[in-house]
């Protein structure tokens, strides 16, 4: 089960979701922004980072790489991807995902272990959990605050496709407490949240992030 | 303006100069003159001027610093020593490790953000330019009193800048340190210290051979950052009152940095280059003339090909800018597409500036006209040499030791913890921490607040290493000699807790006025007391960093010499954490308390310093370490006592998963009672917990190495109970969290 | 040569901490004057000559698409000489 990792320049967090891809078993594939050809994968994985340095706003530069272009057409058509923090960003730029990504309430850089509740385990991405599921996985970043037109969360919220909700406390006020949303197909799910890094308890607060990546594959078997 | 030639410089011998605004003696001016047979032409006169500074040169510690070199341990894992960008160890498994720590103060304290973020992406540079990945950041900072106005200027600023330009690399940061004491205001410290990875055929040096070789400037353009920072800035204290020098801050880049060091990487791992130097102080004029003298000597760089962000620089200012994020290569010209094929990938400008000559000197043209030939190791190498005098200073007689209370009641022993554990220095660090991605790369097994830092290397064999950074500033202003040693042993004892075993040191030291003989004094008996207990230890120094000038007016900063050091884990799944894990654990305390409480945080709240650090035993702690490192397997939990004593351990023990403890200290015991027991900081000594069955086989090892143990009670509950007095955990982590937070928002 | 300049704001009912920041700062320095503050972005373009129509237009569609982000931003094109 091949799942592509795109690095655009600035990527950070992509070695990490190759890593996750080949725990969960899957064949990790790296996919480079210059280029739209994305080499067979049967999933992608937009990473965490600050790709190009977070100029102008969060992703906005990204979202006209040229790897993108094949991206948008391929989700159109129900490719599954997942967009993790800047990953989410460029999603929210390119609308696939409605809402935007904003500056932290409290300006500051946020890194913390962050109680979460799976509110959809119907994605591709989340089969594998179960609604109510209450995770711990880190959260890393300046700009995470998720803002949406009243009306966009009204649509998100009726029809559950709010996927992660933070729970105990909202560390950036985002709108409703939203942690990471999905499309109305249900194929582009974005997380603020970094799934990638709670992997293994040797090197992050749980293994609870592992099951983003078994359940892609799963999802993939009989595709 | 005229362009000041060298055929000008020779026909027009009687020019006045402006050596001494540019920061050079009389005689440096002299000696600049004989060297050459000529006065200097401006651009040379820059070049010495900056190359020649204290912050390039370590003039003034170049006589002690050679230490390190005479007293060198004999040491099979040392792969690269003192004098390159960095030292290299061999960790096994064919990886070498090169670490080093540097700092940034002055700057910091006139910019704090940019300060600070071009202090990370400097040290990041020096690593890179071995040849390695960089795998994780520390940064040990030190400030002003908490509550004062400036501290509020300066942190928030100071951590955002760690934390904006650490973050933007990818880089974890895996600790630190964060310490208030007045002895910083007006002159923070900002070290940061960073370690790479690399495969042992993978070293890369600074050094420029082969005839015909070409000389490639690639990274970010040149522009006027930072024009003479590195003389301005570093060879002069603030006099109180006087406006802040503004111009010449660096401003950092850290996507430039980043896509730099993914193209970099990649040309190393095409094995492309024959030498590279990054630049950093003094910019280009430092970059060529360290490249030309470590190699065959001759250069010829044509200036004005340099790729320029404002056109309107002199030549002058071309070579003395510290534009960030650029690199200087030496390659052949074989490789030279390649090269710039992987750079236009990155869309990192490369310009080749000049190539390898058979000559022996260091010539820059400009438009084809000769502004600079120096041989470059007159520069770069053999600056002035200074033997500053050296008095020990006058306030060693006037020390006075220690009055403190005694505890005698529940109430005084809860009410002093409370105080000293909500005290700055030993509050609860997570407001500034918080703000560092400590996750990234998917390797970092220990973070902040674990003893050391630890970093996974090789994921099939679960190879890692550990670094620590401390400092303790009181203890060397009692007795330096000693102090400097204190400071080593608390790095190592950092390491050897967490179950990794000590391979190698770096040091930042942070002093005043090197033109003050006691402080002077003070740095050369640091320095001696660290190159001793080093070869006593058989540990490596493998580079550093020398600050001087840290001084308000007359007053000199407490000597500040931060001690870093390197350990490595054969199995990082088998490192031991701080925090107490599970109740019905026995408490134990490894190696003695004694009543000397000078130096301590909590003779500090009281207002006194008193007057004798401790005295090192090195062969004890020796024992200590061996015995970490053997008995890992019993421990559930381990944590070094330094700072806030037994007292701040246990705080941090049982909040960190919220497990309670209950403690009997027998006074009777203890030289100083409980208050020594509780808040002294003897060194030598660590926490551990071991479950019931292995309380036997722990007083086996301890009886072997000789290291005295202590039973102090149980974990369990949800209060600290210390000889009868309880403090609930809420209580407990309000005290000592809420600190940070209430002063900086 | 005339430099056309495009203001990015946030929209108004889009939480702004950074401005929130700004205007908690200003009474700690004396400065009592506002009641509200609103930080945003302005770019500036310098283009050769007299901006015609289709550059204008061109202009404006880069100000919504990369210069902006409609779903919280709106903006504003300015020509200056």
């Amino acid at each position: 089960m091949r799942v592509g990792v795109v690095t655009f320049p600035g990527s950070l967090d992509d070695s990490s979701a190759l890593r996750a891809i080949r725990l969960a078993g899957g064949t990790p594939v790296p996919l480079f922004h210059a280029s739209d050809d994305l080499k067979e994968v049967q999933a992608v994985v937009l990473p965490g980072g600050f790709s190009y340095g977070d100029y102008l706003r969060c992703g906005a530069i990204s979202r006209f790489a040229p790897i993108m272009s094949s991206i948008i057409i391929a989700a159109e058509h129900g490719f599954p991807v997942l967009g993790i923090c800047n990953g989410f960003q460029i999603l929210c730029e390119s609308h696939l995902l409605p809402g935007a990504l904003t500056r932290n309430q409290g300006l500051h850089f946020v890194c913390t272990d962050q109680p979460l509740i799976v509110e959809n385990a119907a994605t591709p991405w989340t089969s594998g959990y179960t609604k109510g599921d209450r995770l711990v996985i880190p959260i890393k970043n300046g700009e995470g605050s998720f803002q949406a037109s009243a009306q966009t969360l009204h649509e998100l919220e009726s029809e559950g496709r709010v996927v992660l909700r933070y729970a105990d406390s909202n560390p950036n006020g985002s709108k409703n407490d939203i942690a990471g949303i999905t499309n109305a197909r249900g194929n582009v799910v974005g997380v603020m949240p970094h799934p990638e890094q709670a992997i293994e308890s040797l090197t992050g607060p749980s293994e609870d992030g592992l099951t983003f990546f078994t359940s892609i594959l799963h999802s993939l078997v009989g595709r | 303006m005229a362009l000041d030639t060298v055929a000008v410089a020779a026909a027009q011998p009687e020019l006045i100069q402006p050596w001494r605004e540019l920061g050079l003696k009389e005689d440096e001016y002299a000696r600049i003159k004989e060297i050459l047979g000529r006065r200097p032409t401006s651009s040379e006169l820059a070049m010495y001027s900056v190359m020649w500074s204290e912050h390039c040169s370590y003039k003034s510690s170049k006589v002690h610093l050679k230490q390190f070199g005479e007293k060198a341990p004999h040491s099979d894992a040392l792969l690269v020593g003192i004098g390159e960008n960095a030292g290299v160890v061999d960790i096994g498994q064919g990886y070498a490790v090169t670490f080093k720590i540097e700092s940034h103060n002055h700057p910091s304290f006139i910019e704090p953000y940019q300060g600070a973020a071009t202090g990370v992406g400097g040290i990041v540079r020096d690593i890179l330019t071995m040849g390695a990945r960089p795998i994780a950041i520390m940064d040990p900072l030190r400030f002003g009193p908490a509550d004062a106005v400036d501290t509020r200027r300066v942190l928030p600023g100071i951590v955002a800048g760690v934390g904006g330009y650490g973050n933007c690399l990818g880089l974890p940061n895996i600790g630190g340190e964060v310490v208030f004491d007045a002895t910083y205001a007006g002159n923070p410290l900002v070290n940061a210290l960073c370690v790479g990875v690399m495969r042992h055929e993978d070293i890369k040096l600074a050094t420029a051979h082969g005839t015909g070789n070409l000389v490639v400037l690639f990274g970010a353009k040149t522009g006027g950052d930072g024009i003479g920072g590195v003389s301005v800035l570093a060879s002069e204290t603030f006099a109180s009152g006087k406006a802040a020098k503004r111009p010449a801050v660096q401003v950092g880049d850290p996507f430039a940095e980043k896509v730099l060091i993914e193209c970099s990487l990649e040309i190393f791992a095409e094995d492309l280059v024959i030498g590279i130097q990054d630049l950093g102080g003094a910019g280009l004029s430092c970059a060529t003339s360290e490249l030309a003298s470590a190699g065959s000597g001759g250069m010829s760089i044509q200036l004005e090909k340099v790729p320029l962000r404002d056109p309107s620089l002199s030549p002058e200012e071309i070579l003395m800018s510290e534009s960030q994020e650029r690199m200087c290569a030496i390659i052949e010209p074989s490789k030279l597409a390649r090269f710039m094929k992987i750079c236009k990938k990155w869309d990192v400008t490369a310009t080749v500036i000049g190539e390898v000559t058979d000559g022996k000197n260091l010539e820059i043209t400009f438009n084809g006209e000769l502004i600079v030939d120096v041989p470059p190791r007159t520069v770069a190498h053999d600056g002035p040499v200074y033997n500053r005098p050296i008095a020990k200073p006058a306030y060693l007689e006037t020390l006075t030791p220690t009055t403190l209370p005694t505890l005698d009641s529940a109430e005084s022993i809860k009410s002093e913890l409370l105080a000293l554990i909500a005290s700055p220095n030993i509050a609860d660090k997570s407001w500034v921490t918080d703000q560092y991605d400590r996750y990234v790369q998917g390797n970092s097994v220990l973070s902040q607040p674990e003893d050391s830092g630890m970093i996974r290397i090789d994921e099939n064999t679960n190879l890692g290493v550990a670094i620590s950074t401390d400092a303790n500033a009181r203890w060397s202003y009692l007795d330096p000699y000693n102090g400097a040693k204190l400071a080593l042993l608390e790095s190592c004892r950092n390491i050897a807790t967490t179950g990794a075993k000590p391979l190698a040191v770096t040091n930042c030291l942070n002093f005043g006025s090197p033109e003050d003989p006691g402080v002077m004094w003070q740095f050369a008996e640091t320095v001696r007391g660290l190159a001793d207990i080093c070869l006593e230890m058989g540990l490596p120094v493998t580079g550093g960093n020398v600050s001087f000038y840290n001084q308000t007016g007359a007053v000199a900063i407490l000597p500040t010499p931060v001690i870093g050091v390197l350990g490595v884990i054969q199995d990082v799944t088998t490192r031991t954490k701080m925090g107490i894990p599970a109740a019905g654990l026995s408490i134990v305390q490894l190696g003695n308390t004694s009543d000397n409480f000078s130096g301590s945080e909590w003779a500090h709240l009281h207002g006194q310093i008193g007057d004798h650090a401790p005295t090192p035993d090195i062969a004890t702690e020796m024992r200590l370490i061996n015995l970490l490192l053997e008995g890992q397997p019993l421990f559930e939990s381990a944590h070094d006592l330094s700072d806030g004593g037994l007292a701040a351990a246990l705080t941090e023990a049982v909040l960190r998963n919220g497990i309670g403890a209950s403690i009997d200290l027998p006074a009777q015991y203890i030289p100083g009672g409980v208050a020594a027991g509780l808040f002294a900081e003897t060194p030598g000594r660590v926490l551990v917990t071991v479950k019931a069955e292995h309380r036997a086989a722990l007083a086996a090892l301890a009886e072997k190495f000789e290291i005295a143990l202590h039973e102090l009670g149980t974990s369990g509950g949800d209060a600290l109970v210390i000889n009868g007095a309880a403090i609930p955990l809420d209580e407990l982590r309000q005290a000592h969290t809420q600190t940070l937070p209430k002063l900086f928002g | 040569m005339a430099t056309i300049v495009v203001e990015v704001m946030l929209k108004p009912e889009i939480l702004d901490p950074q401005g929130q920041a700004v205007a908690a700062a200003l009474p700690r320095l004396g400065f009592t004057f506002a009641k509200a503050v609103r930080q945003g972005k302005r770019f500036e373009i310098e283009v050769e000559g007299t901006p015609t129509p289709e550059q204008l237009a061109d202009i404006e569609k880069a100000a919504e698409t990369l210069l902006s982000n409609p779903v919280i931003e709106s903006y504003l094109v300015k020509v200056e000489d």
